[in-house]
């Protein structure tokens, strides 16, 4: 009785009190899970819960500091990921462990044992593409290929080692619906076949679709573990983060003003060697309007946003126009004096100087307006007093009184650049992805003050690849493909769908990509 | 008579060539694996310093090219050190290295100035060699021409066939993917610098052991800066270094024809005309094909394993 119950439980991977420290910061605390055969067993957290660091540690990424880890019974010693492999563990990562510059042929045989011809590994590549209904030109480099083509050579590289245990670690982050979707059925095949799938995600309706079982993990330690289909999203939700999430209160009444920023027709031709071209882009933004841009990145949503941003000048001065006033071929400063405010994406080198104090950073962007200089010089007690503003309006979590921008979390940071924008009381706010790789509660935060923003009367233009903020957020919705914007939907009355088919450019009129 | 004169020039073209080749093909592997070393100069000095010392010591060339050779890679391994092993700046790391170079060399072979060898012969193949016109430039060049173009050829293979220079790209290209792959970021780049440094050294060994067969003190003259450009414009593919040295070699045996014609242009300009020759065409040549001209977008940058 005992021994055929311990033959059916023992677990394909076990892990039994591993911990985790990087100096005095303790990663993972203590964790304990069990992961059988053909079950999906998602890994669920917010951002620093300590997920990626655990699945690093079974990848033999990092070596844990204590525990053990046993596989099919027997305790397993990792020295390095090609052990891993060996075992029998493959892993799909978040962002890509891709070469760009390499074909995908190339790309997979760096990880697979023996010294066979690329021209050998082709046929095997087809193969398991076919079998698993993923579409991949072995012969094609990598930088030309979209997230979702990339993904799938992870996961065929994964596949041709024959694992037993996949780990994904947020396999979703940047595909389109559809993709998504399609991601779903290669999965379901893979757990058909006995194979273990550990997911990592916070998308928690996807855990729900996917998994049979979940751990969820809260500051490195193991907070509790359910089976996700017998759980709302809401409640999974508040066992990650530790409380309720407030949703996003929108104004009562919405009234919308004049046109505050409208695209007329730009068309801007891109310089960068993989980049995109912006083509015939027409928008009119209202006050009181919040609108989103969709679209799977790299689709000219950060060309839109050097146009729109003045980054780069358009061709003509007419095609955009700030509250009636031409500014196509005026700077970022004389856009900003016109009552525009802009957040670029990538917070640390680009909306924020990493090494500057927040302060310095704050001067950075409003320089022109807040009467911060004088004469050429900096009124440093205006500026400070001006950051202290922000950090306590937008609650922004730091050490010391005024740290490097780069000591801060993503959240807090983006919170600090988000919130240094906001109250200057633009009339006009561009923001690119605001809520990427930033945790629930700041991200909670950063929508509602752009639904705030709006209500006082301001347009927002939100470029994200997030449909569920942009659903949260939005009065209207258009959606960026191969540098041109469809048509605005009014997001009350579109489907995700609709918004997903308009991604793949189908909903253009046009043909799918041919693959 | 006219056409054996033309092929003892352009075996001269190519002796020029030849150091350059060799000290940029070691680069370009260097390079491709993502370490910027700019110490060739350095290196290639103290080759040519300790290839003599080795070859007047003990009688051969060959084991002089070995000095030679172990001199490159002993400053190679120390550059290593310090940027792979210490992750130190590789710009910093390479200029000093340099001046290191320049500096020992002249130290290590003070007792050396004024003394000569004799060069070493060249191939003879019965039959080949002796083909009028191109005998002698084909089959009858002495063994480093050999070597270089075979390094060349074997680099270029290498590169772009065998599974270990697939994983030497993808860690240029990369880092943080192949370490996450779990390929060995560090030994392979040190390897690659190694190598570098033992051919740079080769090509130090060339020149005062075939070249000018004696030792004086900064002998290399910006050759090994001369590589380094190679490897850059020629957009770090292997055959195009060799199409730039022989570019840099026939315009420096054309303006010493030109200055002992005396054409009556100052000596200094005509000396340039190589480099400024080489750097111009190069230019051209990359800017026509910017779109595969890609450096390998982790070069220079130093990595840290995260552990």
């Amino acid at each position: 009785m005992i021994a055929q119950q311990e033959t059916r439980a023992t677990p394909l991977l076990s892990m039994r009190g591993i911990v985790k420290r990087f100096g005095s910061f303790t990663a993972n605390d203590d964790i304990s899970l069990d992961i059988h055969e053909g079950e999906a067993h998602a890994l669920i957290g917010e951002n620093g819960a300590g997920k990626s660091t655990l699945v690093k540690i079974i990848y033999g990424l990092l070596e844990p500091t204590e525990g053990e880890i046993l596989f099919r019974g027997k305790p397993m010693r990792l020295n390095g990921p090609q052990e891993a492999r060996a075992q029998g563990v493959g892993m799909v990562f978040q962002h890509f462990s891709l070469f760009d510059n390499l074909t995908v042929a190339e790309n997979i045989a760096l990880v697979l044992p023996g010294d066979a011809p690329i021209s050998a590994l082709r046929g095997r590549i087809l193969e398991v593409a076919e079998r698993y209904r993923m579409p991949l030109d072995p012969d094609r480099e990598v930088w030309s290929l979209s997230a979702g083509e990339r993904q799938r050579i992870e996961i065929a590289r994964c596949l041709l080692q024959d694992p037993r245990l996949i780990i994904l670690d947020e396999p979703t982050s940047v595909l389109t619906p559809q993709e998504a979707f399609a991601l779903f059925e290669t999965l379901d095949r893979l757990k058909a076949e006995g194979r273990a799938l550990l997911y990592i995600s916070h998308k928690l309706e996807e855990v729900r679709r996917l998994c049979e079982t979940a751990t969820i993990l809260r500051l490195g330690r193991k907070v509790g573990s359910c089976d996700p289909r017998q759980e709302s999203s809401r409640s999974l939700a508040a066992l990650m983060v530790g409380s309720a999430i407030n949703d996003i209160q929108a104004p009562s009444t919405r009234a919308f003003g004049g046109e505050r920023l409208t695209l007329d027709n730009l068309s801007l031709p891109s310089q960068e060697i993989h980049g995109v071209d912006l083509d015939g882009v027409s928008l009119r933004l209202r006050g009181g309007e919040v609108f989103g841009i969709a679209g799977v990145a790299g689709n000219g949503q950060s060309e839109l946003f050097e146009a729109v941003s003045g980054e780069r000048l358009a061709e003509s001065n007419y095609t955009i126009l700030l509250d009636g006033v031409s500014v196509g071929l005026r700077d970022i400063t004389a856009r900003r004096g016109l009552g525009a405010a802009f957040v670029p994406e990538e917070r640390n080198g680009h909306a924020a100087a990493g090494d500057f104090s927040l302060t310095e950073n704050l001067i950075l962007s409003r320089h022109a307006g807040a009467g911060l200089t004088s004469r050429g010089l900096i009124n440093f007690d205006k500026a400070r007093a001006l950051a202290q503003e922000v950090i306590k309006t937008f609650d922004v979590r730091k050490a010391g009184p005024d740290p490097a921008a780069r000591t801060l979390s993503g959240g807090n940071l983006q919170k600090f650049v988000v919130g240094r924008e906001i109250l200057s009381e633009p009339k006009v706010l561009v923001i690119n992805q605001p809520t990427w790789g930033v945790d629930a509660a700041a991200a909670a935060t950063i929508r509602q003050a752009l639904v705030d923003l709006a209500a006082r009367g301001a347009s927002v233009l939100l470029i994200s690849q997030d449909l569920d903020e942009l659903f949260e957020t939005c009065d209207r919705i258009a959606v960026m493909h191969e540098g041109r914007l469809s048509d605005p939907r009014d997001a009350r009355n579109v489907t995700r769908e609709e918004i997903g088919l308009l991604m793949t450019g189908d909903g253009h009129g046009e043909s799918a990509h041919a693959h | 008579m006219t056409s054996e004169i033309f092929q003892l020039v352009l075996m001269t073209v190519v002796t020029a060539a030849t150091p350059l080749i060799l000290a940029a093909i070691g680069e370009l592997v260097t390079e491709r694996a993502g370490v910027l070393n700019l110490g060739v100069e350095g290196m290639m000095i103290m080759g040519a310093a300790l290839a003599f010392a080795g070859a007047y010591l003990t009688g051969s060339t060959t084991l002089g090219a070995i000095c030679g050779m172990l001199a490159g890679v002993a400053m190679a391994a120390l550059f290593g050190l310090l940027t792979i092993g210490f992750a130190i700046n590789q710009v910093a790391a390479g200029l000093a290295l340099t001046i290191f170079g320049t500096g020992l060399s002249g130290l290590l072979g003070a007792g050396f100035v004024g003394l000569k060898r004799d060069r070493p012969g060249h191939v003879h193949i019965p039959g080949l060699s002796d083909l009028p016109y191109v005998g002698q430039l084909f089959f009858g060049e002495d063994i480093f021409v050999y070597i270089a173009f075979g390094l060349v050829a074997g680099a270029a293979w290498f590169l772009s066939r065998s599974r270990t220079g697939l994983a030497l790209r993808a860690t240029g290209d990369n880092h943080q993917s192949a370490h996450a792959l779990g390929l060995p970021v560090r030994r392979t780049r040190f390897l690659a610098a190694l190598f570098g440094g033992a051919c740079a050294g080769l090509a130090g060994a060339y020149l005062t052991l075939a070249y000018t067969p004696f030792w004086s003190p900064g002998m290399t003259a910006g050759r090994g800066w001369i590589a380094l450009a190679l490897v850059v414009f020629a957009s770090w593919k292997p055959w195009r270094v060799v199409l730039g040295a022989l570019l840099f070699g026939g315009a420096t045996m054309l303006q010493l024809h030109a200055q002992a014609a005396s054409i009556g242009l100052p000596g200094q300009l005509l000396s340039a005309v190589p480099y400024l020759a080489t750097i111009v065409a190069l230019v051209l040549l990359s800017s026509g094909a910017r779109k595969n001209a890609t450096a390998p977008a982790a070069l220079g940058q130093a990595f840290i394993a995260p552990r």
